[in-house]
């Protein structure tokens, strides 16, 4: 993992992505290969952030204790511009699926966790 | 060809004092004493696993704790898949000539074994530890992304048919975990869970066993055979899967059915997991059994009544039989080997010719389908 490109996996305030530089592929889950041809030539890049709401519900009950004083929280599945699906945080209400979204980090459980918003909100 | 000489179904619910042990062993007693067999006519063993009791070869603790010494036995894991994929590999064994007699087998206390709360820790750990987990995603969840993009796509109001459906199948069956009658309108008032997901949606989390032996056919010892079998996997995690409305239910069922010789609409009667409503709704449209869009629609209309046209869980499924993790499904291949016999009682359908059956694991991500042939 590239130290300057922030990554929310690892308690930086961005999402990044790894591109094949073979056959183009792009992955969000990082792995050092390519899964579709193998390659290990992957260029490391940072995402926009911005994407389109695929899928989207709101948990009213959260899986553990210590998350449970968070609840309700929406959860959102994101198509990224640059061609990968990302899950996500956002609000309770005003998100729709098919709406553009931008992303931002947030304190949640142990760490930060990508939020998403649809664009000019605040 | 491999045929279902036994089965083993226990009471699905809360079972309290028994533990994951006590429960295979009933259904691996039921089991045995169906198929008229001692411990030691059985050469191959093959389990699933449970939740509250973690080991590394439940089989071989299992084959301890029975009075077992098999030939060849291991476990299998494959989270709602595996009942069905637990069949699939006995058949496979017994047709490869392995093994004369498999005895299959899962049980598991999830309920009384651990708090409510484990229960759903314990199950969300599926999704991604790195980039799903954090963010406090629960299986419901996965689902409600799930049932959000099919409610886009195609409207969801009428898959509350489906639980209705399932409960008043249950309240026929002695044993099943929840047998008040519900209506759709109940369904949509139940408290929120995952949106659109709500309450009565979902299938409880139950205490319960069950067990088969599958065997090489024999005129002497006639039983449902099991025609074809085939899988699909297309992914793990929710983020990763290629579409949350197509999955690949109707590639698995589809070669299962080649496999058999035999078409869609040669089938009689359906066995089709239903952890939460939209799983039900999307397999079976996937499958064929449903347009697309239409499953709770079918469902109002009673096409998969027990006196429908395509009879559909007529024990009331994981939604009201109840879920005991591995053994959920397994109750619906029971049920299939009941109604091909002529024993489901007052639920009886004509008994079906030729059964679909169909289980999934993870988020729609692992798929076993299976056509089972009445040997009466």
């Amino acid at each position: 993992m590239s130290a300057e490109i922030p990554d929310w996996t690892t308690g930086g305030e961005g999402l990044t992505l790894a591109r094949c530089r073979a056959c183009r592929h792009v992955q969000y889950v990082r792995r050092p290969f390519c899964p579709e041809c193998g390659s290990e030539d992957l260029s490391v890049e940072r995402a926009s952030g911005r994407g389109t709401v695929y899928a989207v519900t709101v948990v009213a009950r959260a899986p553990s204790a210590d998350l449970s004083a968070h609840a309700p929280y929406g959860i959102a599945l994101v198509d990224a511009e640059e061609g990968f699906r990302f899950m996500a945080h956002c609000p309770l209400k005003g998100v729709a699926i098919g709406d553009a979204v931008r992303t931002t980090f947030r304190a949640f459980g142990a760490g930060l966790v990508p939020f998403v918003a649809p664009e000019g909100t605040p | 060809m491999s045929v279902v000489t036994g089965i083993g179904l226990t009471p699905f619910g809360r079972l309290a004092g028994a533990s994951t042990l006590d429960l295979m062993s009933r259904a691996a007693t039921d089991a045995l004493a169906d198929a008229g067999l001692e411990r030691r006519e059985v050469d191959g063993l093959i389990t699933g696993y449970s939740t509250t009791h973690p080991h590394l070869m439940l089989s071989t603790v299992f084959a301890e704790h029975f009075g077992l010494r098999p030939s060849y036995a291991h476990a299998v894991q494959l989270g709602g898949a595996t009942g069905f994929a637990l069949v699939m590999l006995a058949h496979l064994m017994v047709e490869a000539g392995a093994v004369r007699r498999i005895l299959v087998v899962a049980g598991e206390n999830r309920l009384s074994g651990q708090s409510r709360d484990a229960a759903i820790q314990t199950l969300a750990q599926v999704g991604h530890p790195t980039y799903e987990v954090p963010l406090g995603p629960t299986i419901p969840a996965y689902y409600g992304l799930v049932a959000s993009r099919y409610a886009y796509e195609y409207g969801i109001e009428d898959s509350a048919e489906l639980a209705v459906l399932m409960r008043a199948n249950a309240a026929r069956t002695p044993g099943a975990h929840l047998t008040e009658p519900i209506t759709a309108a109940m369904v949509r008032d139940s408290k929120p869970i995952a949106t659109p997901l709500r309450l009565l949606d979902c299938c409880p989390v139950s205490d319960g066993g069950a067990a088969f032996v599958i065997e090489r056919a024999d005129a002497a010892r006639p039983g449902p055979a099991i025609r074809g079998a085939a899988q699909a996997h297309t992914h793990q995690h929710v983020s990763a899967a290629p579409s949350l409305t197509a999955f690949g239910a109707g590639d698995s069922a589809a070669r299962a059915l080649a496999q058999s010789g035999v078409a869609l609409t040669d089938i009689g009667y359906a066995a089709i997991y239903d952890s939460f409503t939209i799983t039900l709704a999307i397999l079976l449209e996937e499958i064929g059994l449903a347009p697309r869009g239409a499953a709770g629609r079918l469902a109002r209309e009673g096409h998969f009544s027990p006196d429908g046209a395509m009879p559909l869980n007529t024990h009331g499924g994981l939604l009201s039989y109840g879920h005991c993790g591995v053994g959920g499904a397994m109750a619906h291949l029971a049920e299939t080997v009941r109604q091909m016999r002529g024993a489901a009682g007052p639920r009886q359908v004509a008994p079906p010719a030729l059964a679909l059956l169909h289980g999934d694991g993870g988020v729609l991500s692992s798929h076993v389908s299976l056509v089972l042939e009445n040997g009466r």
